[in-house]
């Protein structure tokens, strides 16, 4: 299974942000979709970096200034990438084995969507089901 | 007025589409507590149950054994079956708002992608799910014609479509008679000339998607021997690594099992099944007439990417494979509906976890869903199909309770079956087709097959009396 069945149900929605944009309006953008993470692009679309709330609350922490903060004062910009086709197994190997959330996609340079280890584990979860499943009406 | 949902006012769904992923969406319907709903399923084949019945290998009559399942569910008095009725045709999505709260698409992934090569629509180049079709007697595709007077075929894809082709190419006509295969492809296939079949994976065999059981039943055919070539199963150092790292038993069994087609000594069996790994083709070559006579093929090694996935990257090593005919069978797409919102990219329709999306609004279309291949691409087992329906399912409800659905002005149940009977006055109901089943296993049994399919609507219909 490919990473692109995840990206296909996710609609049309890629949450960005720029990274001169303040670290204030990402939360804005985090909390009014509920989300965890946001991908930073510049203005050509390419994928500079990444913002996660764990970011913004480790920097909170010690930081009472953070929300005036630009984005790209406090993203990772050593971002790891993946590909629509890049196996949904391998991806959760690494993202577990490499403790990080969140996962943009990029196909020719353009950003085209984000996973998240949640979205993995599901799919991954749902193919176990599917295949108990399958058995299960074969011996019945 | 009563609550939606109840017994004074059951909630109507109109489900596009009859396979598994239909089916098991009305199975998450019916199975919620205090919910009332009234399902009407269209298809637009007289048919029911779409790939366990056009696209299941014939040989693997236990995986279809799953219509059992949706058999029960169809007798629900709150179901109802119209078969032949097409959407777009017959029937709108502006008629089905008129009559229903909710309506989910179930289409699944029709149309197949192409490998983008020179050469590709020469004759003798098809898409090997027309064969899958064709085999399992599709009615749109039982006239296809497919020279199997030539002696080496090319199956390009190690997914279970690809796998599939290649094993039906390699049986014997007595292994195809015990199967439900339709009659007229068992007589094209009992004139085959066909002696070498190759299977081409791009990648290795630690990454080929095929399963295990679908690996070791090739070793199983009466009068085919399986080989690989020693160099392409021997692992590089990369999935070596990760295999090392993240020791998979599932992978390791396969590989050895694909390893042990290297060694293995022609039987003299009449036929030779090649899979092959690491290679690409190319480019396809033609004689005069515009037939396929070669395949140009490039070998391919192994990169790593960011998140660890190996893809084939081509060498410059070539080969030139000599074969007659080509299935191409390297991913599936759906194809769109008439007016409903479709994701070019992904192939299917554009959607947030099972609801459709407005692609200028991004906000879900009320009242509109989607479920299996249609809604995320073809990916897993059948059984896959179920958690993925009852996620679209649990957003149906859940914008029930919000008051979230369409409005229908015809909700009474006959008031659509008149509007059907104006429009495809020829529908089959799950009556017709609970017959149609009936007359196909015992036109089966007088020729010792389990089942002897009708593959044109028309006899169909006239079997049932339409």
């Amino acid at each position: 299974m490919k990473i692109d069945a995840i990206l296909a149900i996710k609609g049309m929605n890629v949450l960005t942000i720029r990274p001169d944009q303040s670290v204030r309006e990402a939360v804005a953008l985090l909390s009014q979709h509920n989300i965890g993470a946001l991908v930073v692009v510049d203005v050509n679309g390419t994928v500079v970096g990444i913002l996660s709330e764990r970011d913004i609350v480790r920097r909170a922490a010690h930081d009472e200034q953070v929300f005036a903060l630009a984005v790209r004062q406090l993203m990772t910009d050593k971002v790891v990438t993946g590909t629509p086709s890049d196996d949904l197994d391998v991806v959760l190997r690494t993202m577990t084995a490499r403790h990080f959330r969140h996962l943009p996609i990029v196909e020719q340079g353009k950003l085209v969507g984000i996973v998240t280890i949640g979205d993995v584990v599901k799919a991954r979860l749902d193919q176990y089901r599917g295949e108990v499943d399958n058995l299960h009406t074969q011996i019945t | 007025m009563t609550l939606l949902g109840t017994d004074s006012n059951p909630l109507r769904v109109a489900v596009i589409g009859s396979g598994p992923s239909a089916f098991y969406a009305v199975e998450a319907l019916f199975k919620q507590a205090a919910l009332v709903a009234q399902v009407d399923m269209f298809d637009r084949l007289p048919t029911p149950y779409g790939l366990v019945r056009y696209g299941v290998a014939p040989d693997h009559p236990k995986i279809k054994s799953v219509t059992k399942v949706y058999e029960k569910l169809a007798a629900n008095p709150r179901f109802r079956f119209y078969g032949n009725v097409e959407l777009g045709k017959h029937v709108t999505v502006a008629d089905l708002r008129q009559f229903y709260h909710q309506i989910l698409y179930a289409t699944g992934a029709q149309s197949d992608r192409r490998m983008g090569i020179p050469g590709e629509d020469l004759g003798g180049s098809h898409p090997a799910t027309e064969f899958v079709a064709w085999y399992n007697g599709h009615p749109d595709y039982r006239d296809h014609h497919f020279d199997l007077s030539v002696e080496r075929v090319a199956v390009v894809g190690v997914g279970n479509v690809a796998i599939d082709v290649a094993r039906i190419l390699s049986r014997t006509p007595q292994e195809l008679e015990k199967t439900d295969m339709a009659d007229y492809a068992i007589d094209a296939l009992r004139n085959s000339k066909i002696k070498e079949v190759y299977l081409l994976g791009r990648r290795g065999p630690a990454q080929a998607a095929f399963t295990n059981p679908e690996v070791k039943e090739l070793a199983e055919m009466e009068d085919a021997d399986v080989f690989t070539l020693p160099d392409e199963v021997q692992l590089d150092e990369l999935s070596k690594a990760e295999m090392a790292s993240d020791p998979d038993p599932t992978i390791q069994k396969k590989v050895e099992m694909l390893q042990g087609y290297a060694l293995h000594q022609p039987s003299g069996k009449a036929r030779k099944l090649y899979i092959r790994f690491l290679v690409s083709p190319t480019e396809l070559v033609g004689d005069a007439r515009g037939n396929v006579v070669k395949m140009r093929i490039v070998h391919n090694t192994l990169v790593k990417s960011d998140t660890g996935t190996l893809s084939a990257k081509a060498t410059d090593q070539t080969e030139e494979l000599e074969v007659g005919m080509v299935f191409r069978s390297v991913g599936y797409r759906g194809a769109p509906l008439p007016d409903v919102p479709f994701n070019d990219r992904w192939g299917v329709i554009l959607n947030e976890h099972g609801r459709v999306i407005d692609p200028n609004t991004k906000q879900p279309r009320v009242g509109e869903y989607t479920s299996g291949w249609i809604k995320r691409g073809p990916s897993g087992v059948i059984g896959t199909n179920k958690p993925d329906s009852v996620d679209t399912v649990n957003g149906m409800i859940e914008d029930l309770q919000k008051g979230a659905t369409l409005s229908p002005t015809q909700t009474n149940t006959a008031s659509v079956e008149q509007f059907i009977c104006n429009h495809q006055p020829r529908f089959i109901t799950f009556a017709d087709w609970l017959k149609l089943d009936q007359l196909e296993v015992a036109n089966g049994a007088k020729l010792g097959r389990p089942r002897l399919k009708f593959t044109n609507v028309e006899e169909m219909l006239k079997a049932v009396g339409k």
